[in-house]
């Protein structure tokens, strides 16, 4: 008998087969301060709305706390607790072990409960990735870990994190006299690390919320397939990205279409690209210069057309070099 | 055959008369681990570093053997631990950690939030010198280095005692009007790696003392749909700080009682924050923490064989500290010599973090002892019959001429 007996049962959450079967019922409401057009925000609400009422939702720091859940103001329906920066999950594992055990030994009424924690980028592609890495490997927990990346540390005022675009301006990488580009590092690929290196884990998937039915369905899937699971949010922010509020679904499009970043899931170790994405990658859509997305945004005003041919070069090669492309980077050695 | 080898610890075992425990030669770790069973926790989680981590490899065999019903969680650093077993807590579960030096510093953020939050969490601190340079050995620091944020801490002597305080701290830390974390601090291989007899009680006696983990209506669940720590800036904290001030008060009380009901149930004779040895007629005593109770106690003896009225006071419970014990007890004497199994750089007379809370404590008695402060046995440098009989001599000298030649003395450093 091995310890990791005893697994739990879990709710089967269907997907909503379009946009007027989802749900009426909203668990994130009224109560937060996030800025105008903040697409986090509206991924909470998404997230929510698609696990249901019997979920426990924990917060690590970042935006989606401070700005989110002010004393007494709450917007969460369902229960909420905060959690440290590098720490969504070890607030995910903790709490799914407790509910596991507590039920196991009678103490707790049967049932299954939802278990979700979120992060920002700084908290899941920086700080956390240690304890998001550990808790995917313990397949007897039935867990999701979202982050929310907003690609840049939003809440404490725009600074570079490791999911920040190459040169874009933040407070810790603004351009100067003698630098142009002062952050130099491509963006960290973390579902695709993720993905490729948990055994344990059987669903990791990327998601964007100008797409929220697709969205809220990964959620749903993620929950229902038993065990850790991981979905990587790509969210505009008006604040850091500098751009109009208004614009927000749009951007999210842009990056899909330009390729930056790419929608699929990865379920039992199986590659699925789906919307926009499964179309470039089947020759069906042609990317669009990422010129078009990156002119729309502050944080890249101080590019020159060096700057964006460099990153073009650079997002052609997720797509050319790849050995799968958009996830892994893989190559031959002998690949050209 | 083991009461010569275990000295105090055998002498100072009381009598029972129960007949239902079961009496084993186990090391303090081992002893602990037993607590962690017959309190039959739900959630315990494991990181490597020693001296602590014997407990784990206990706790872990008890699992596999099936001894024990826990989610038994070996993390990737001790900040995941502190954190899930945080978590673990807050949806009701009984919950277990640990770790020694620099491990537990590196769990310092999951400390201070789990004493924030005012969770439960019981944890063992396996006494060891921080980093660096690299040493293995017992200092203070460590545990010592929470003793404002919110988390009780005692110190035992024995394994039996280090048995009986973990039970202790899960009724205390899991009472409602308490609420807040308890670390049971036992010092690095002088306790942790080194056998005495306990006496290993019942699960039905257990029972008895220790009631289920009850978290009410700050329950995580979607029954109790609450949200826990917003964000609450200048316009809460300050009442929130307060209200964990005021449950650390109260830890008082709930820690003598608690003490009340282990004697009865258990036969013990436990007084709850302090143990006194020869001071009846003493002149001057030491005060110290942790296992140099044994070293002091084996000198305190000898030196009464010299006629020298010498005492010892074992301080039981750092946090909350007992300070009216403290006054009562120590205003008896001429002078009193600190033993700081640990240090403080910078601060009031370099001296240790105990000498400077003592001193503190006593600050209001109308006749206050001299005070002494010495600081010795660091990185687990054992404390010696020949450095207690220093400290004694210096403390007798100062209660003959009334007057302290010097606040604070190092002992047994090579000049």
């Amino acid at each position: 008998m091995t310890a990791q007996a005893n697994a739990l049962e879990i709710q089967k959450l269907d997907a909503f087969k379009g946009v007027k079967k989802v749900t009426i019922e909203e668990y994130f409401t009224s109560g937060h301060r996030t800025c105008q057009g903040c697409e986090s925000a509206l991924v909470m609400k998404l997230m929510v709305k698609a696990s249901g009422p019997r979920t426990i939702v924990l917060g690590s720091t970042g935006c989606m706390y401070v700005a989110n859940t002010t004393y007494y103001t709450t917007p969460w329906v369902v229960p909420w607790m905060h959690t440290q920066l590098g720490s969504s999950g070890s607030a995910a594992l903790g709490t799914a072990a407790g509910l596991k055990v507590l039920m196991r030994k009678g103490k707790m009424k049967k049932e299954p409960i939802n278990v979700i924690a979120f992060c920002g980028d700084g908290g899941g592609v920086d700080m956390g990735l240690s304890a998001i890495s550990a808790t995917l490997m313990h397949p007897q927990y039935n867990l999701l870990i979202l982050c929310y990346d907003n690609e840049s540390y939003a809440n404490t005022d725009i600074q570079v994190s490791g999911a920040s675009p190459w040169g874009a301006n933040t407070t810790f990488s603004p351009p100067g006299k003698k630098y142009r580009i002062m952050h130099t590092r491509w963006k960290k690929n973390v579902a695709g690390m993720l993905a490729a290196g948990h055994p344990g884990c059987r669903y990791v998937a990327t998601v964007c919320a100008s797409y929220a039915l697709d969205m809220m369905n990964k959620v749903r899937k993620a929950l229902s397939i038993g065990g850790p699971t991981f979905i990587h949010s790509f969210d505009p922010c008006p604040k850091g990205w500098d751009y109009d509020p208004m614009y927000s679904h749009e951007l999210g499009e842009l990056a899909i279409e330009a390729g930056i970043f790419p929608l699929y899931e990865v379920e039992d170790m199986k590659l699925k690209f789906y919307g926009k994405t499964k179309k470039i990658v089947e020759g069906r859509l042609k990317r669009k210069p990422v010129r078009d997305y990156l002119l729309r945004q502050g944080r890249f005003a101080h590019f020159t057309d060096e700057d964006t041919d460099y990153f073009q070069k650079k997002t052609d090669e997720m797509w050319e070099k790849w050995i799968l492309p958009g996830v892994i980077p893989l190559r031959p050695e002998d690949g050209a | 055959m083991a009461a010569q080898a275990t000295g105090a610890a055998a002498a100072k075992a009381p009598p029972t008369s129960k007949s239902d425990d079961q009496e084993m030669l186990i090391s303090g770790c081992e002893a602990i681990a037993h607590a962690c069973r017959l309190a039959d926790i739900d959630v315990v989680t494991a990181y490597p570093i020693r001296p602590y981590d014997t407990v784990m490899q206990m706790v872990s065999k008890m699992i596999a053997d099936g001894d024990l019903d826990a989610e038994y969680i070996v993390a990737e650093s001790e900040h995941s631990q502190f954190e899930i077993v945080k978590h673990a807590s807050a949806v009701g579960a009984r919950v277990f950690a640990g770790s020694s030096g620099v491990g537990w510093f590196y769990a310092f953020e999951a400390l201070a939030v789990t004493a924030g939050l005012r969770l439960p969490v019981v944890a063992m601190v396996g006494n060891r010198a921080l980093d660096d340079p690299g040493a293995f050995g017992t200092e203070h620091n460590d545990a010592l280095a929470v003793r404002d944020l919110g988390w009780m801490l005692t110190w035992v002597e024995t394994a039996q005692e280090a048995m009986d305080n973990a039970l202790i701290a899960f009724r205390v830390a899991e009472d409602p009007h308490v609420f807040l974390p308890c670390a049971v601090s036992v010092d690095g291989a002088f306790l942790t790696h080194s056998q005495h007899l306990v006496k290993v009680p019942s699960r039905e006696k257990v029972n008895q003392f220790l009631k289920p983990y009850n978290r009410g209506n700050k329950l995580l669940h979607p029954d109790n749909p609450i949200t826990i720590a917003p964000q609450v800036n200048e316009d809460w904290l300050i009442e929130i700080r307060k209200q964990n001030d005021e449950a650390m008060k109260r830890a008082r009380g709930v820690i003598a009682e608690a003490y009340k009901d282990f004697n009865r149930i258990f036969g013990r004779n436990y007084s709850p924050f302090l143990e006194e040895y020869m001071t009846d007629d003493a002149d001057v005593v030491l005060v110290g923490q942790g296992t140099l109770a044994m070293p002091v106690k084996v000198t305190v003896r000898k030196l009464r064989e010299q006629g020298k009225k010498v005492g010892f006071v074992r301080l039981k419970w750092f946090r909350p500290f007992p300070t009216e014990e403290i006054q009562q007890s120590l205003k008896r004497f001429k002078a009193v010599g600190v033993i700081d199994r640990d240090y403080s750089f910078g601060s009031p007379y370099s001296g240790g973090v105990l000498y400077t809370e003592i001193r503190s404590a006593l600050y209001d008695l109308p006749n206050r002892p001299l005070l002494h402060g010495f600081i010795c046995g660091l990185g687990g440098r054992e404390v010696t019959i020949e450095g207690v009989t220093e400290m004694s001599e210096i403390l007798l000298k100062s209660a003959k001429s009334g007057k302290l030649e010097k606040q604070v003395a190092w002992i047994g450093v090579r000049e």
